[in-house]
């Protein structure tokens, strides 16, 4: 099957600023798809270009089969986008602000509103449906908005960081919602998040760090590009231990990050006493883990997730 | 073509309920010209003796069109400020990605904000009388003609300088500067005969001076005056040349 997105060596400036430096990659249809960075990354750029609201300085980008440039149009019929900021008029009612939408997209009369009643009782909203929109709590607003990208039916579903600002049950409910437009619509998602845990739940991601594409695959499949597990060590002198590990742990490539130390190692929690032992009191606290995509973005990019200079 | 017609309707009738429901712009449009009219009006009164008009014309009479000018004005301003709170809301985003005709969404404003200015416009009609204006029925066509043409203009107006505006800061600074001038420039505060050669030059050269010559024909029929003709067509051009302009700019925001 053809791909529900596709970038081509993708290239975005600022002026002197390069945003995006040259991404490709194709997203399967009927997946979730997470696109982490951190912030200035590129993924709101190339969020907008997926928008059709930023055309790509060099190369291309196709959503659903279309030219986000030359067949916009085409494009704009169908995606669903959800921005950070809820695109809802808080002075109308949840119905009020269907109705219009669904004007955007050609649909009228009985046809509308039978929609509206649709969607409104697929997110469990029906009863609030006359209420107005300043009226809603944070998820109660996320998912009226999810109920309104649904009702021209998009193939592909893009939501920029949908998850900020809501807590832990609204953010739940989202992704129990996803995961059903996925399995009984087959429709694409596309995520751009900065956040791991949201990461962590998509079946494919895409790390960017400044404006390149620096990990590609399913989650399991990144957190095994990590060596087994991963030590964390906190020490006051972390530079003098960071020279001394390779004497001890033989091979031991370890990564200081300030007053931490990362080691992976693939028997990693058999090194714990022998660390304490011989560093003592220089180690203030030892975590042992599972790689995380913490742990990932900082093996692909070379530094901290937050740490962009 | 359809298209561009269910969304201007739809989106404009949005503009016209979300400023309905917030009460505070209903009456900032209104009230603020009607208390200038009343107290400029009655407070100038008989100490004001343009040339050429006669002697039976005191300044609530003559500034009654020009209040009602500023009342479209004012609420074409307050209107267009939505697209300011609209893009900072991301609602503008949200149509902007929809595949609805640019020059719909642009057309949308225009008239939604021109229907509120109209409203109010007629609401302040209805103080005629105590200005001792009697409106002759020949004239009320002329006058709602030209009623509906400056609010579109004026709204075009409001919209041309707040589409590239990031902040509602910046555009109540740029209305201090630029709009409330074009409307000082116009006529509807003193009539153009007594004014110095340059402000002449600079009030022929105003486009609201136009907006302003049609509702002035219609109310004060004594005044000396620009053939109604030409009012209708440099209003109608500005018109235009404000929509092409706006579907310009608006344009830049998507591929």
């Amino acid at each position: 099957m053809a791909p529900a997105i596709e970038l081509h060596n993708l290239v975005c400036r600022y002026g002197d600023r390069v945003a995006v430096a040259g991404i490709s990659l194709a997203v399967e249809p009927g997946s979730i798809f997470g696109v982490l960075g951190p912030n200035g990354g590129g993924k709101s750029t190339t969020f907008r270009v997926l928008a059709t609201l930023r055309p790509p300085q060099e190369g291309s980008a196709r959503v659903a089969g279309y030219d986000v440039v030359q067949d916009a149009g085409q494009v704009r019929r169908r995606i669903g986008v959800v921005f950070q900021e809820a695109a809802l008029d808080d002075k109308l009612t949840v119905r009020e602000n269907l109705t219009h939408h669904g004007h955007l997209y050609g649909l009228r009369g009985s046809e509308l509103r039978a929609r509206i009643e649709r969607v409104l009782e697929n997110v469990a909203l029906l009863d609030r449906a006359d209420e107005l929109v300043e009226k809603l709590s944070g998820g109660l607003k996320r998912r009226a908005e999810i109920a309104k990208v649904l009702l021209h039916e998009p193939e592909v579903l893009l939501l920029d960081e949908p998850t900020t600002g809501l807590d832990p049950g609204a953010r739940a409910a989202l992704w129990q919602q996803l995961r059903r437009l996925r399995d009984e619509h087959g429709c694409t998602v596309l995520m751009a998040t900065h956040l791991f845990e949201d990461a962590e739940q998509c079946d494919q991601i895409a790390i960017l760090d400044r404006g390149k594409l620096v990990g590609l695959g399913t989650p399991q499949q990144l957190k095994r590009l990590v060596g087994g597990e991963v030590l964390t060590l906190e020490c006051d002198d972390a530079e003098g231990v960071v020279r001394e590990l390779p004497r001890i742990v033989p091979g031991a490539e370890p990564m200081r990050v300030g007053e931490q130390i990362r080691l992976e190692h693939p028997e990693a929690h058999r090194l714990v006493p022998q660390l304490v032992e011989v560093f003592g009191e220089r180690i203030r606290a030892i975590r042992l883990g599972q790689p995380t995509l913490a742990d990932v973005f900082f093996k692909l990019a070379g530094h901290e997730f937050d740490g962009v200079g | 073509m359809q298209d561009v017609l269910v969304v201007t309707i739809s989106l404009a009738r949005r503009e016209v309920v979300r400023f309905l429901r917030q009460r505070s712009r209903v009456i900032g449009g209104l009230l603020t010209p009607v208390v200038f009219w009343l107290l400029l009006g009655f407070g100038i009164g008989r100490s004001f003796r343009p040339p050429g008009w006669g002697n039976d014309v005191d300044f609530a009479e003559y500034f009654f069109p020009g209040t009602l000018l500023l009342i479209l004005l004012f609420t074409a301003i307050f209107s267009t400020v939505s697209v300011i709170e609209d893009r900072r809301a991301g609602f503008l985003q949200g149509v902007l990605v929809s595949p609805a005709p640019l020059l719909a969404v642009v057309l949308s404003k225009v008239l939604g904000g021109a229907v509120l200015a109209l409203l109010h416009g007629a609401l302040f009609l209805l103080l005629a009388p105590v200005a001792g204006l009697a409106i002759p029925a020949q004239a009320f066509g002329a006058l709602v003609a030209f009623m509906v043409l400056d609010s579109l203009t004026l709204t075009a107006l409001g919209l041309a300088v707040a589409w590239p505006m990031e902040s509602t800061q910046g555009f109540h600074a740029v209305m201090n500067l630029v709009l409330i001038p074009l409307w000082l420039l116009s006529g509807a505060l003193f009539p153009m005969e007594g004014a110095a050669a340059w402000v002449r030059v600079l009030m022929r050269l105003n486009p609201v001076h136009y907006a302003y010559a049609g509702l002035q024909a219609a109310l004060l029929p004594a005044a000396p005056r620009i053939p109604v003709s030409i009012a209708a067509g440099v209003n109608l051009a500005f018109l235009l040349l404000l929509i092409g302009w706006v579907v310009l700019v608006a344009g830049r925001a998507r591929n």
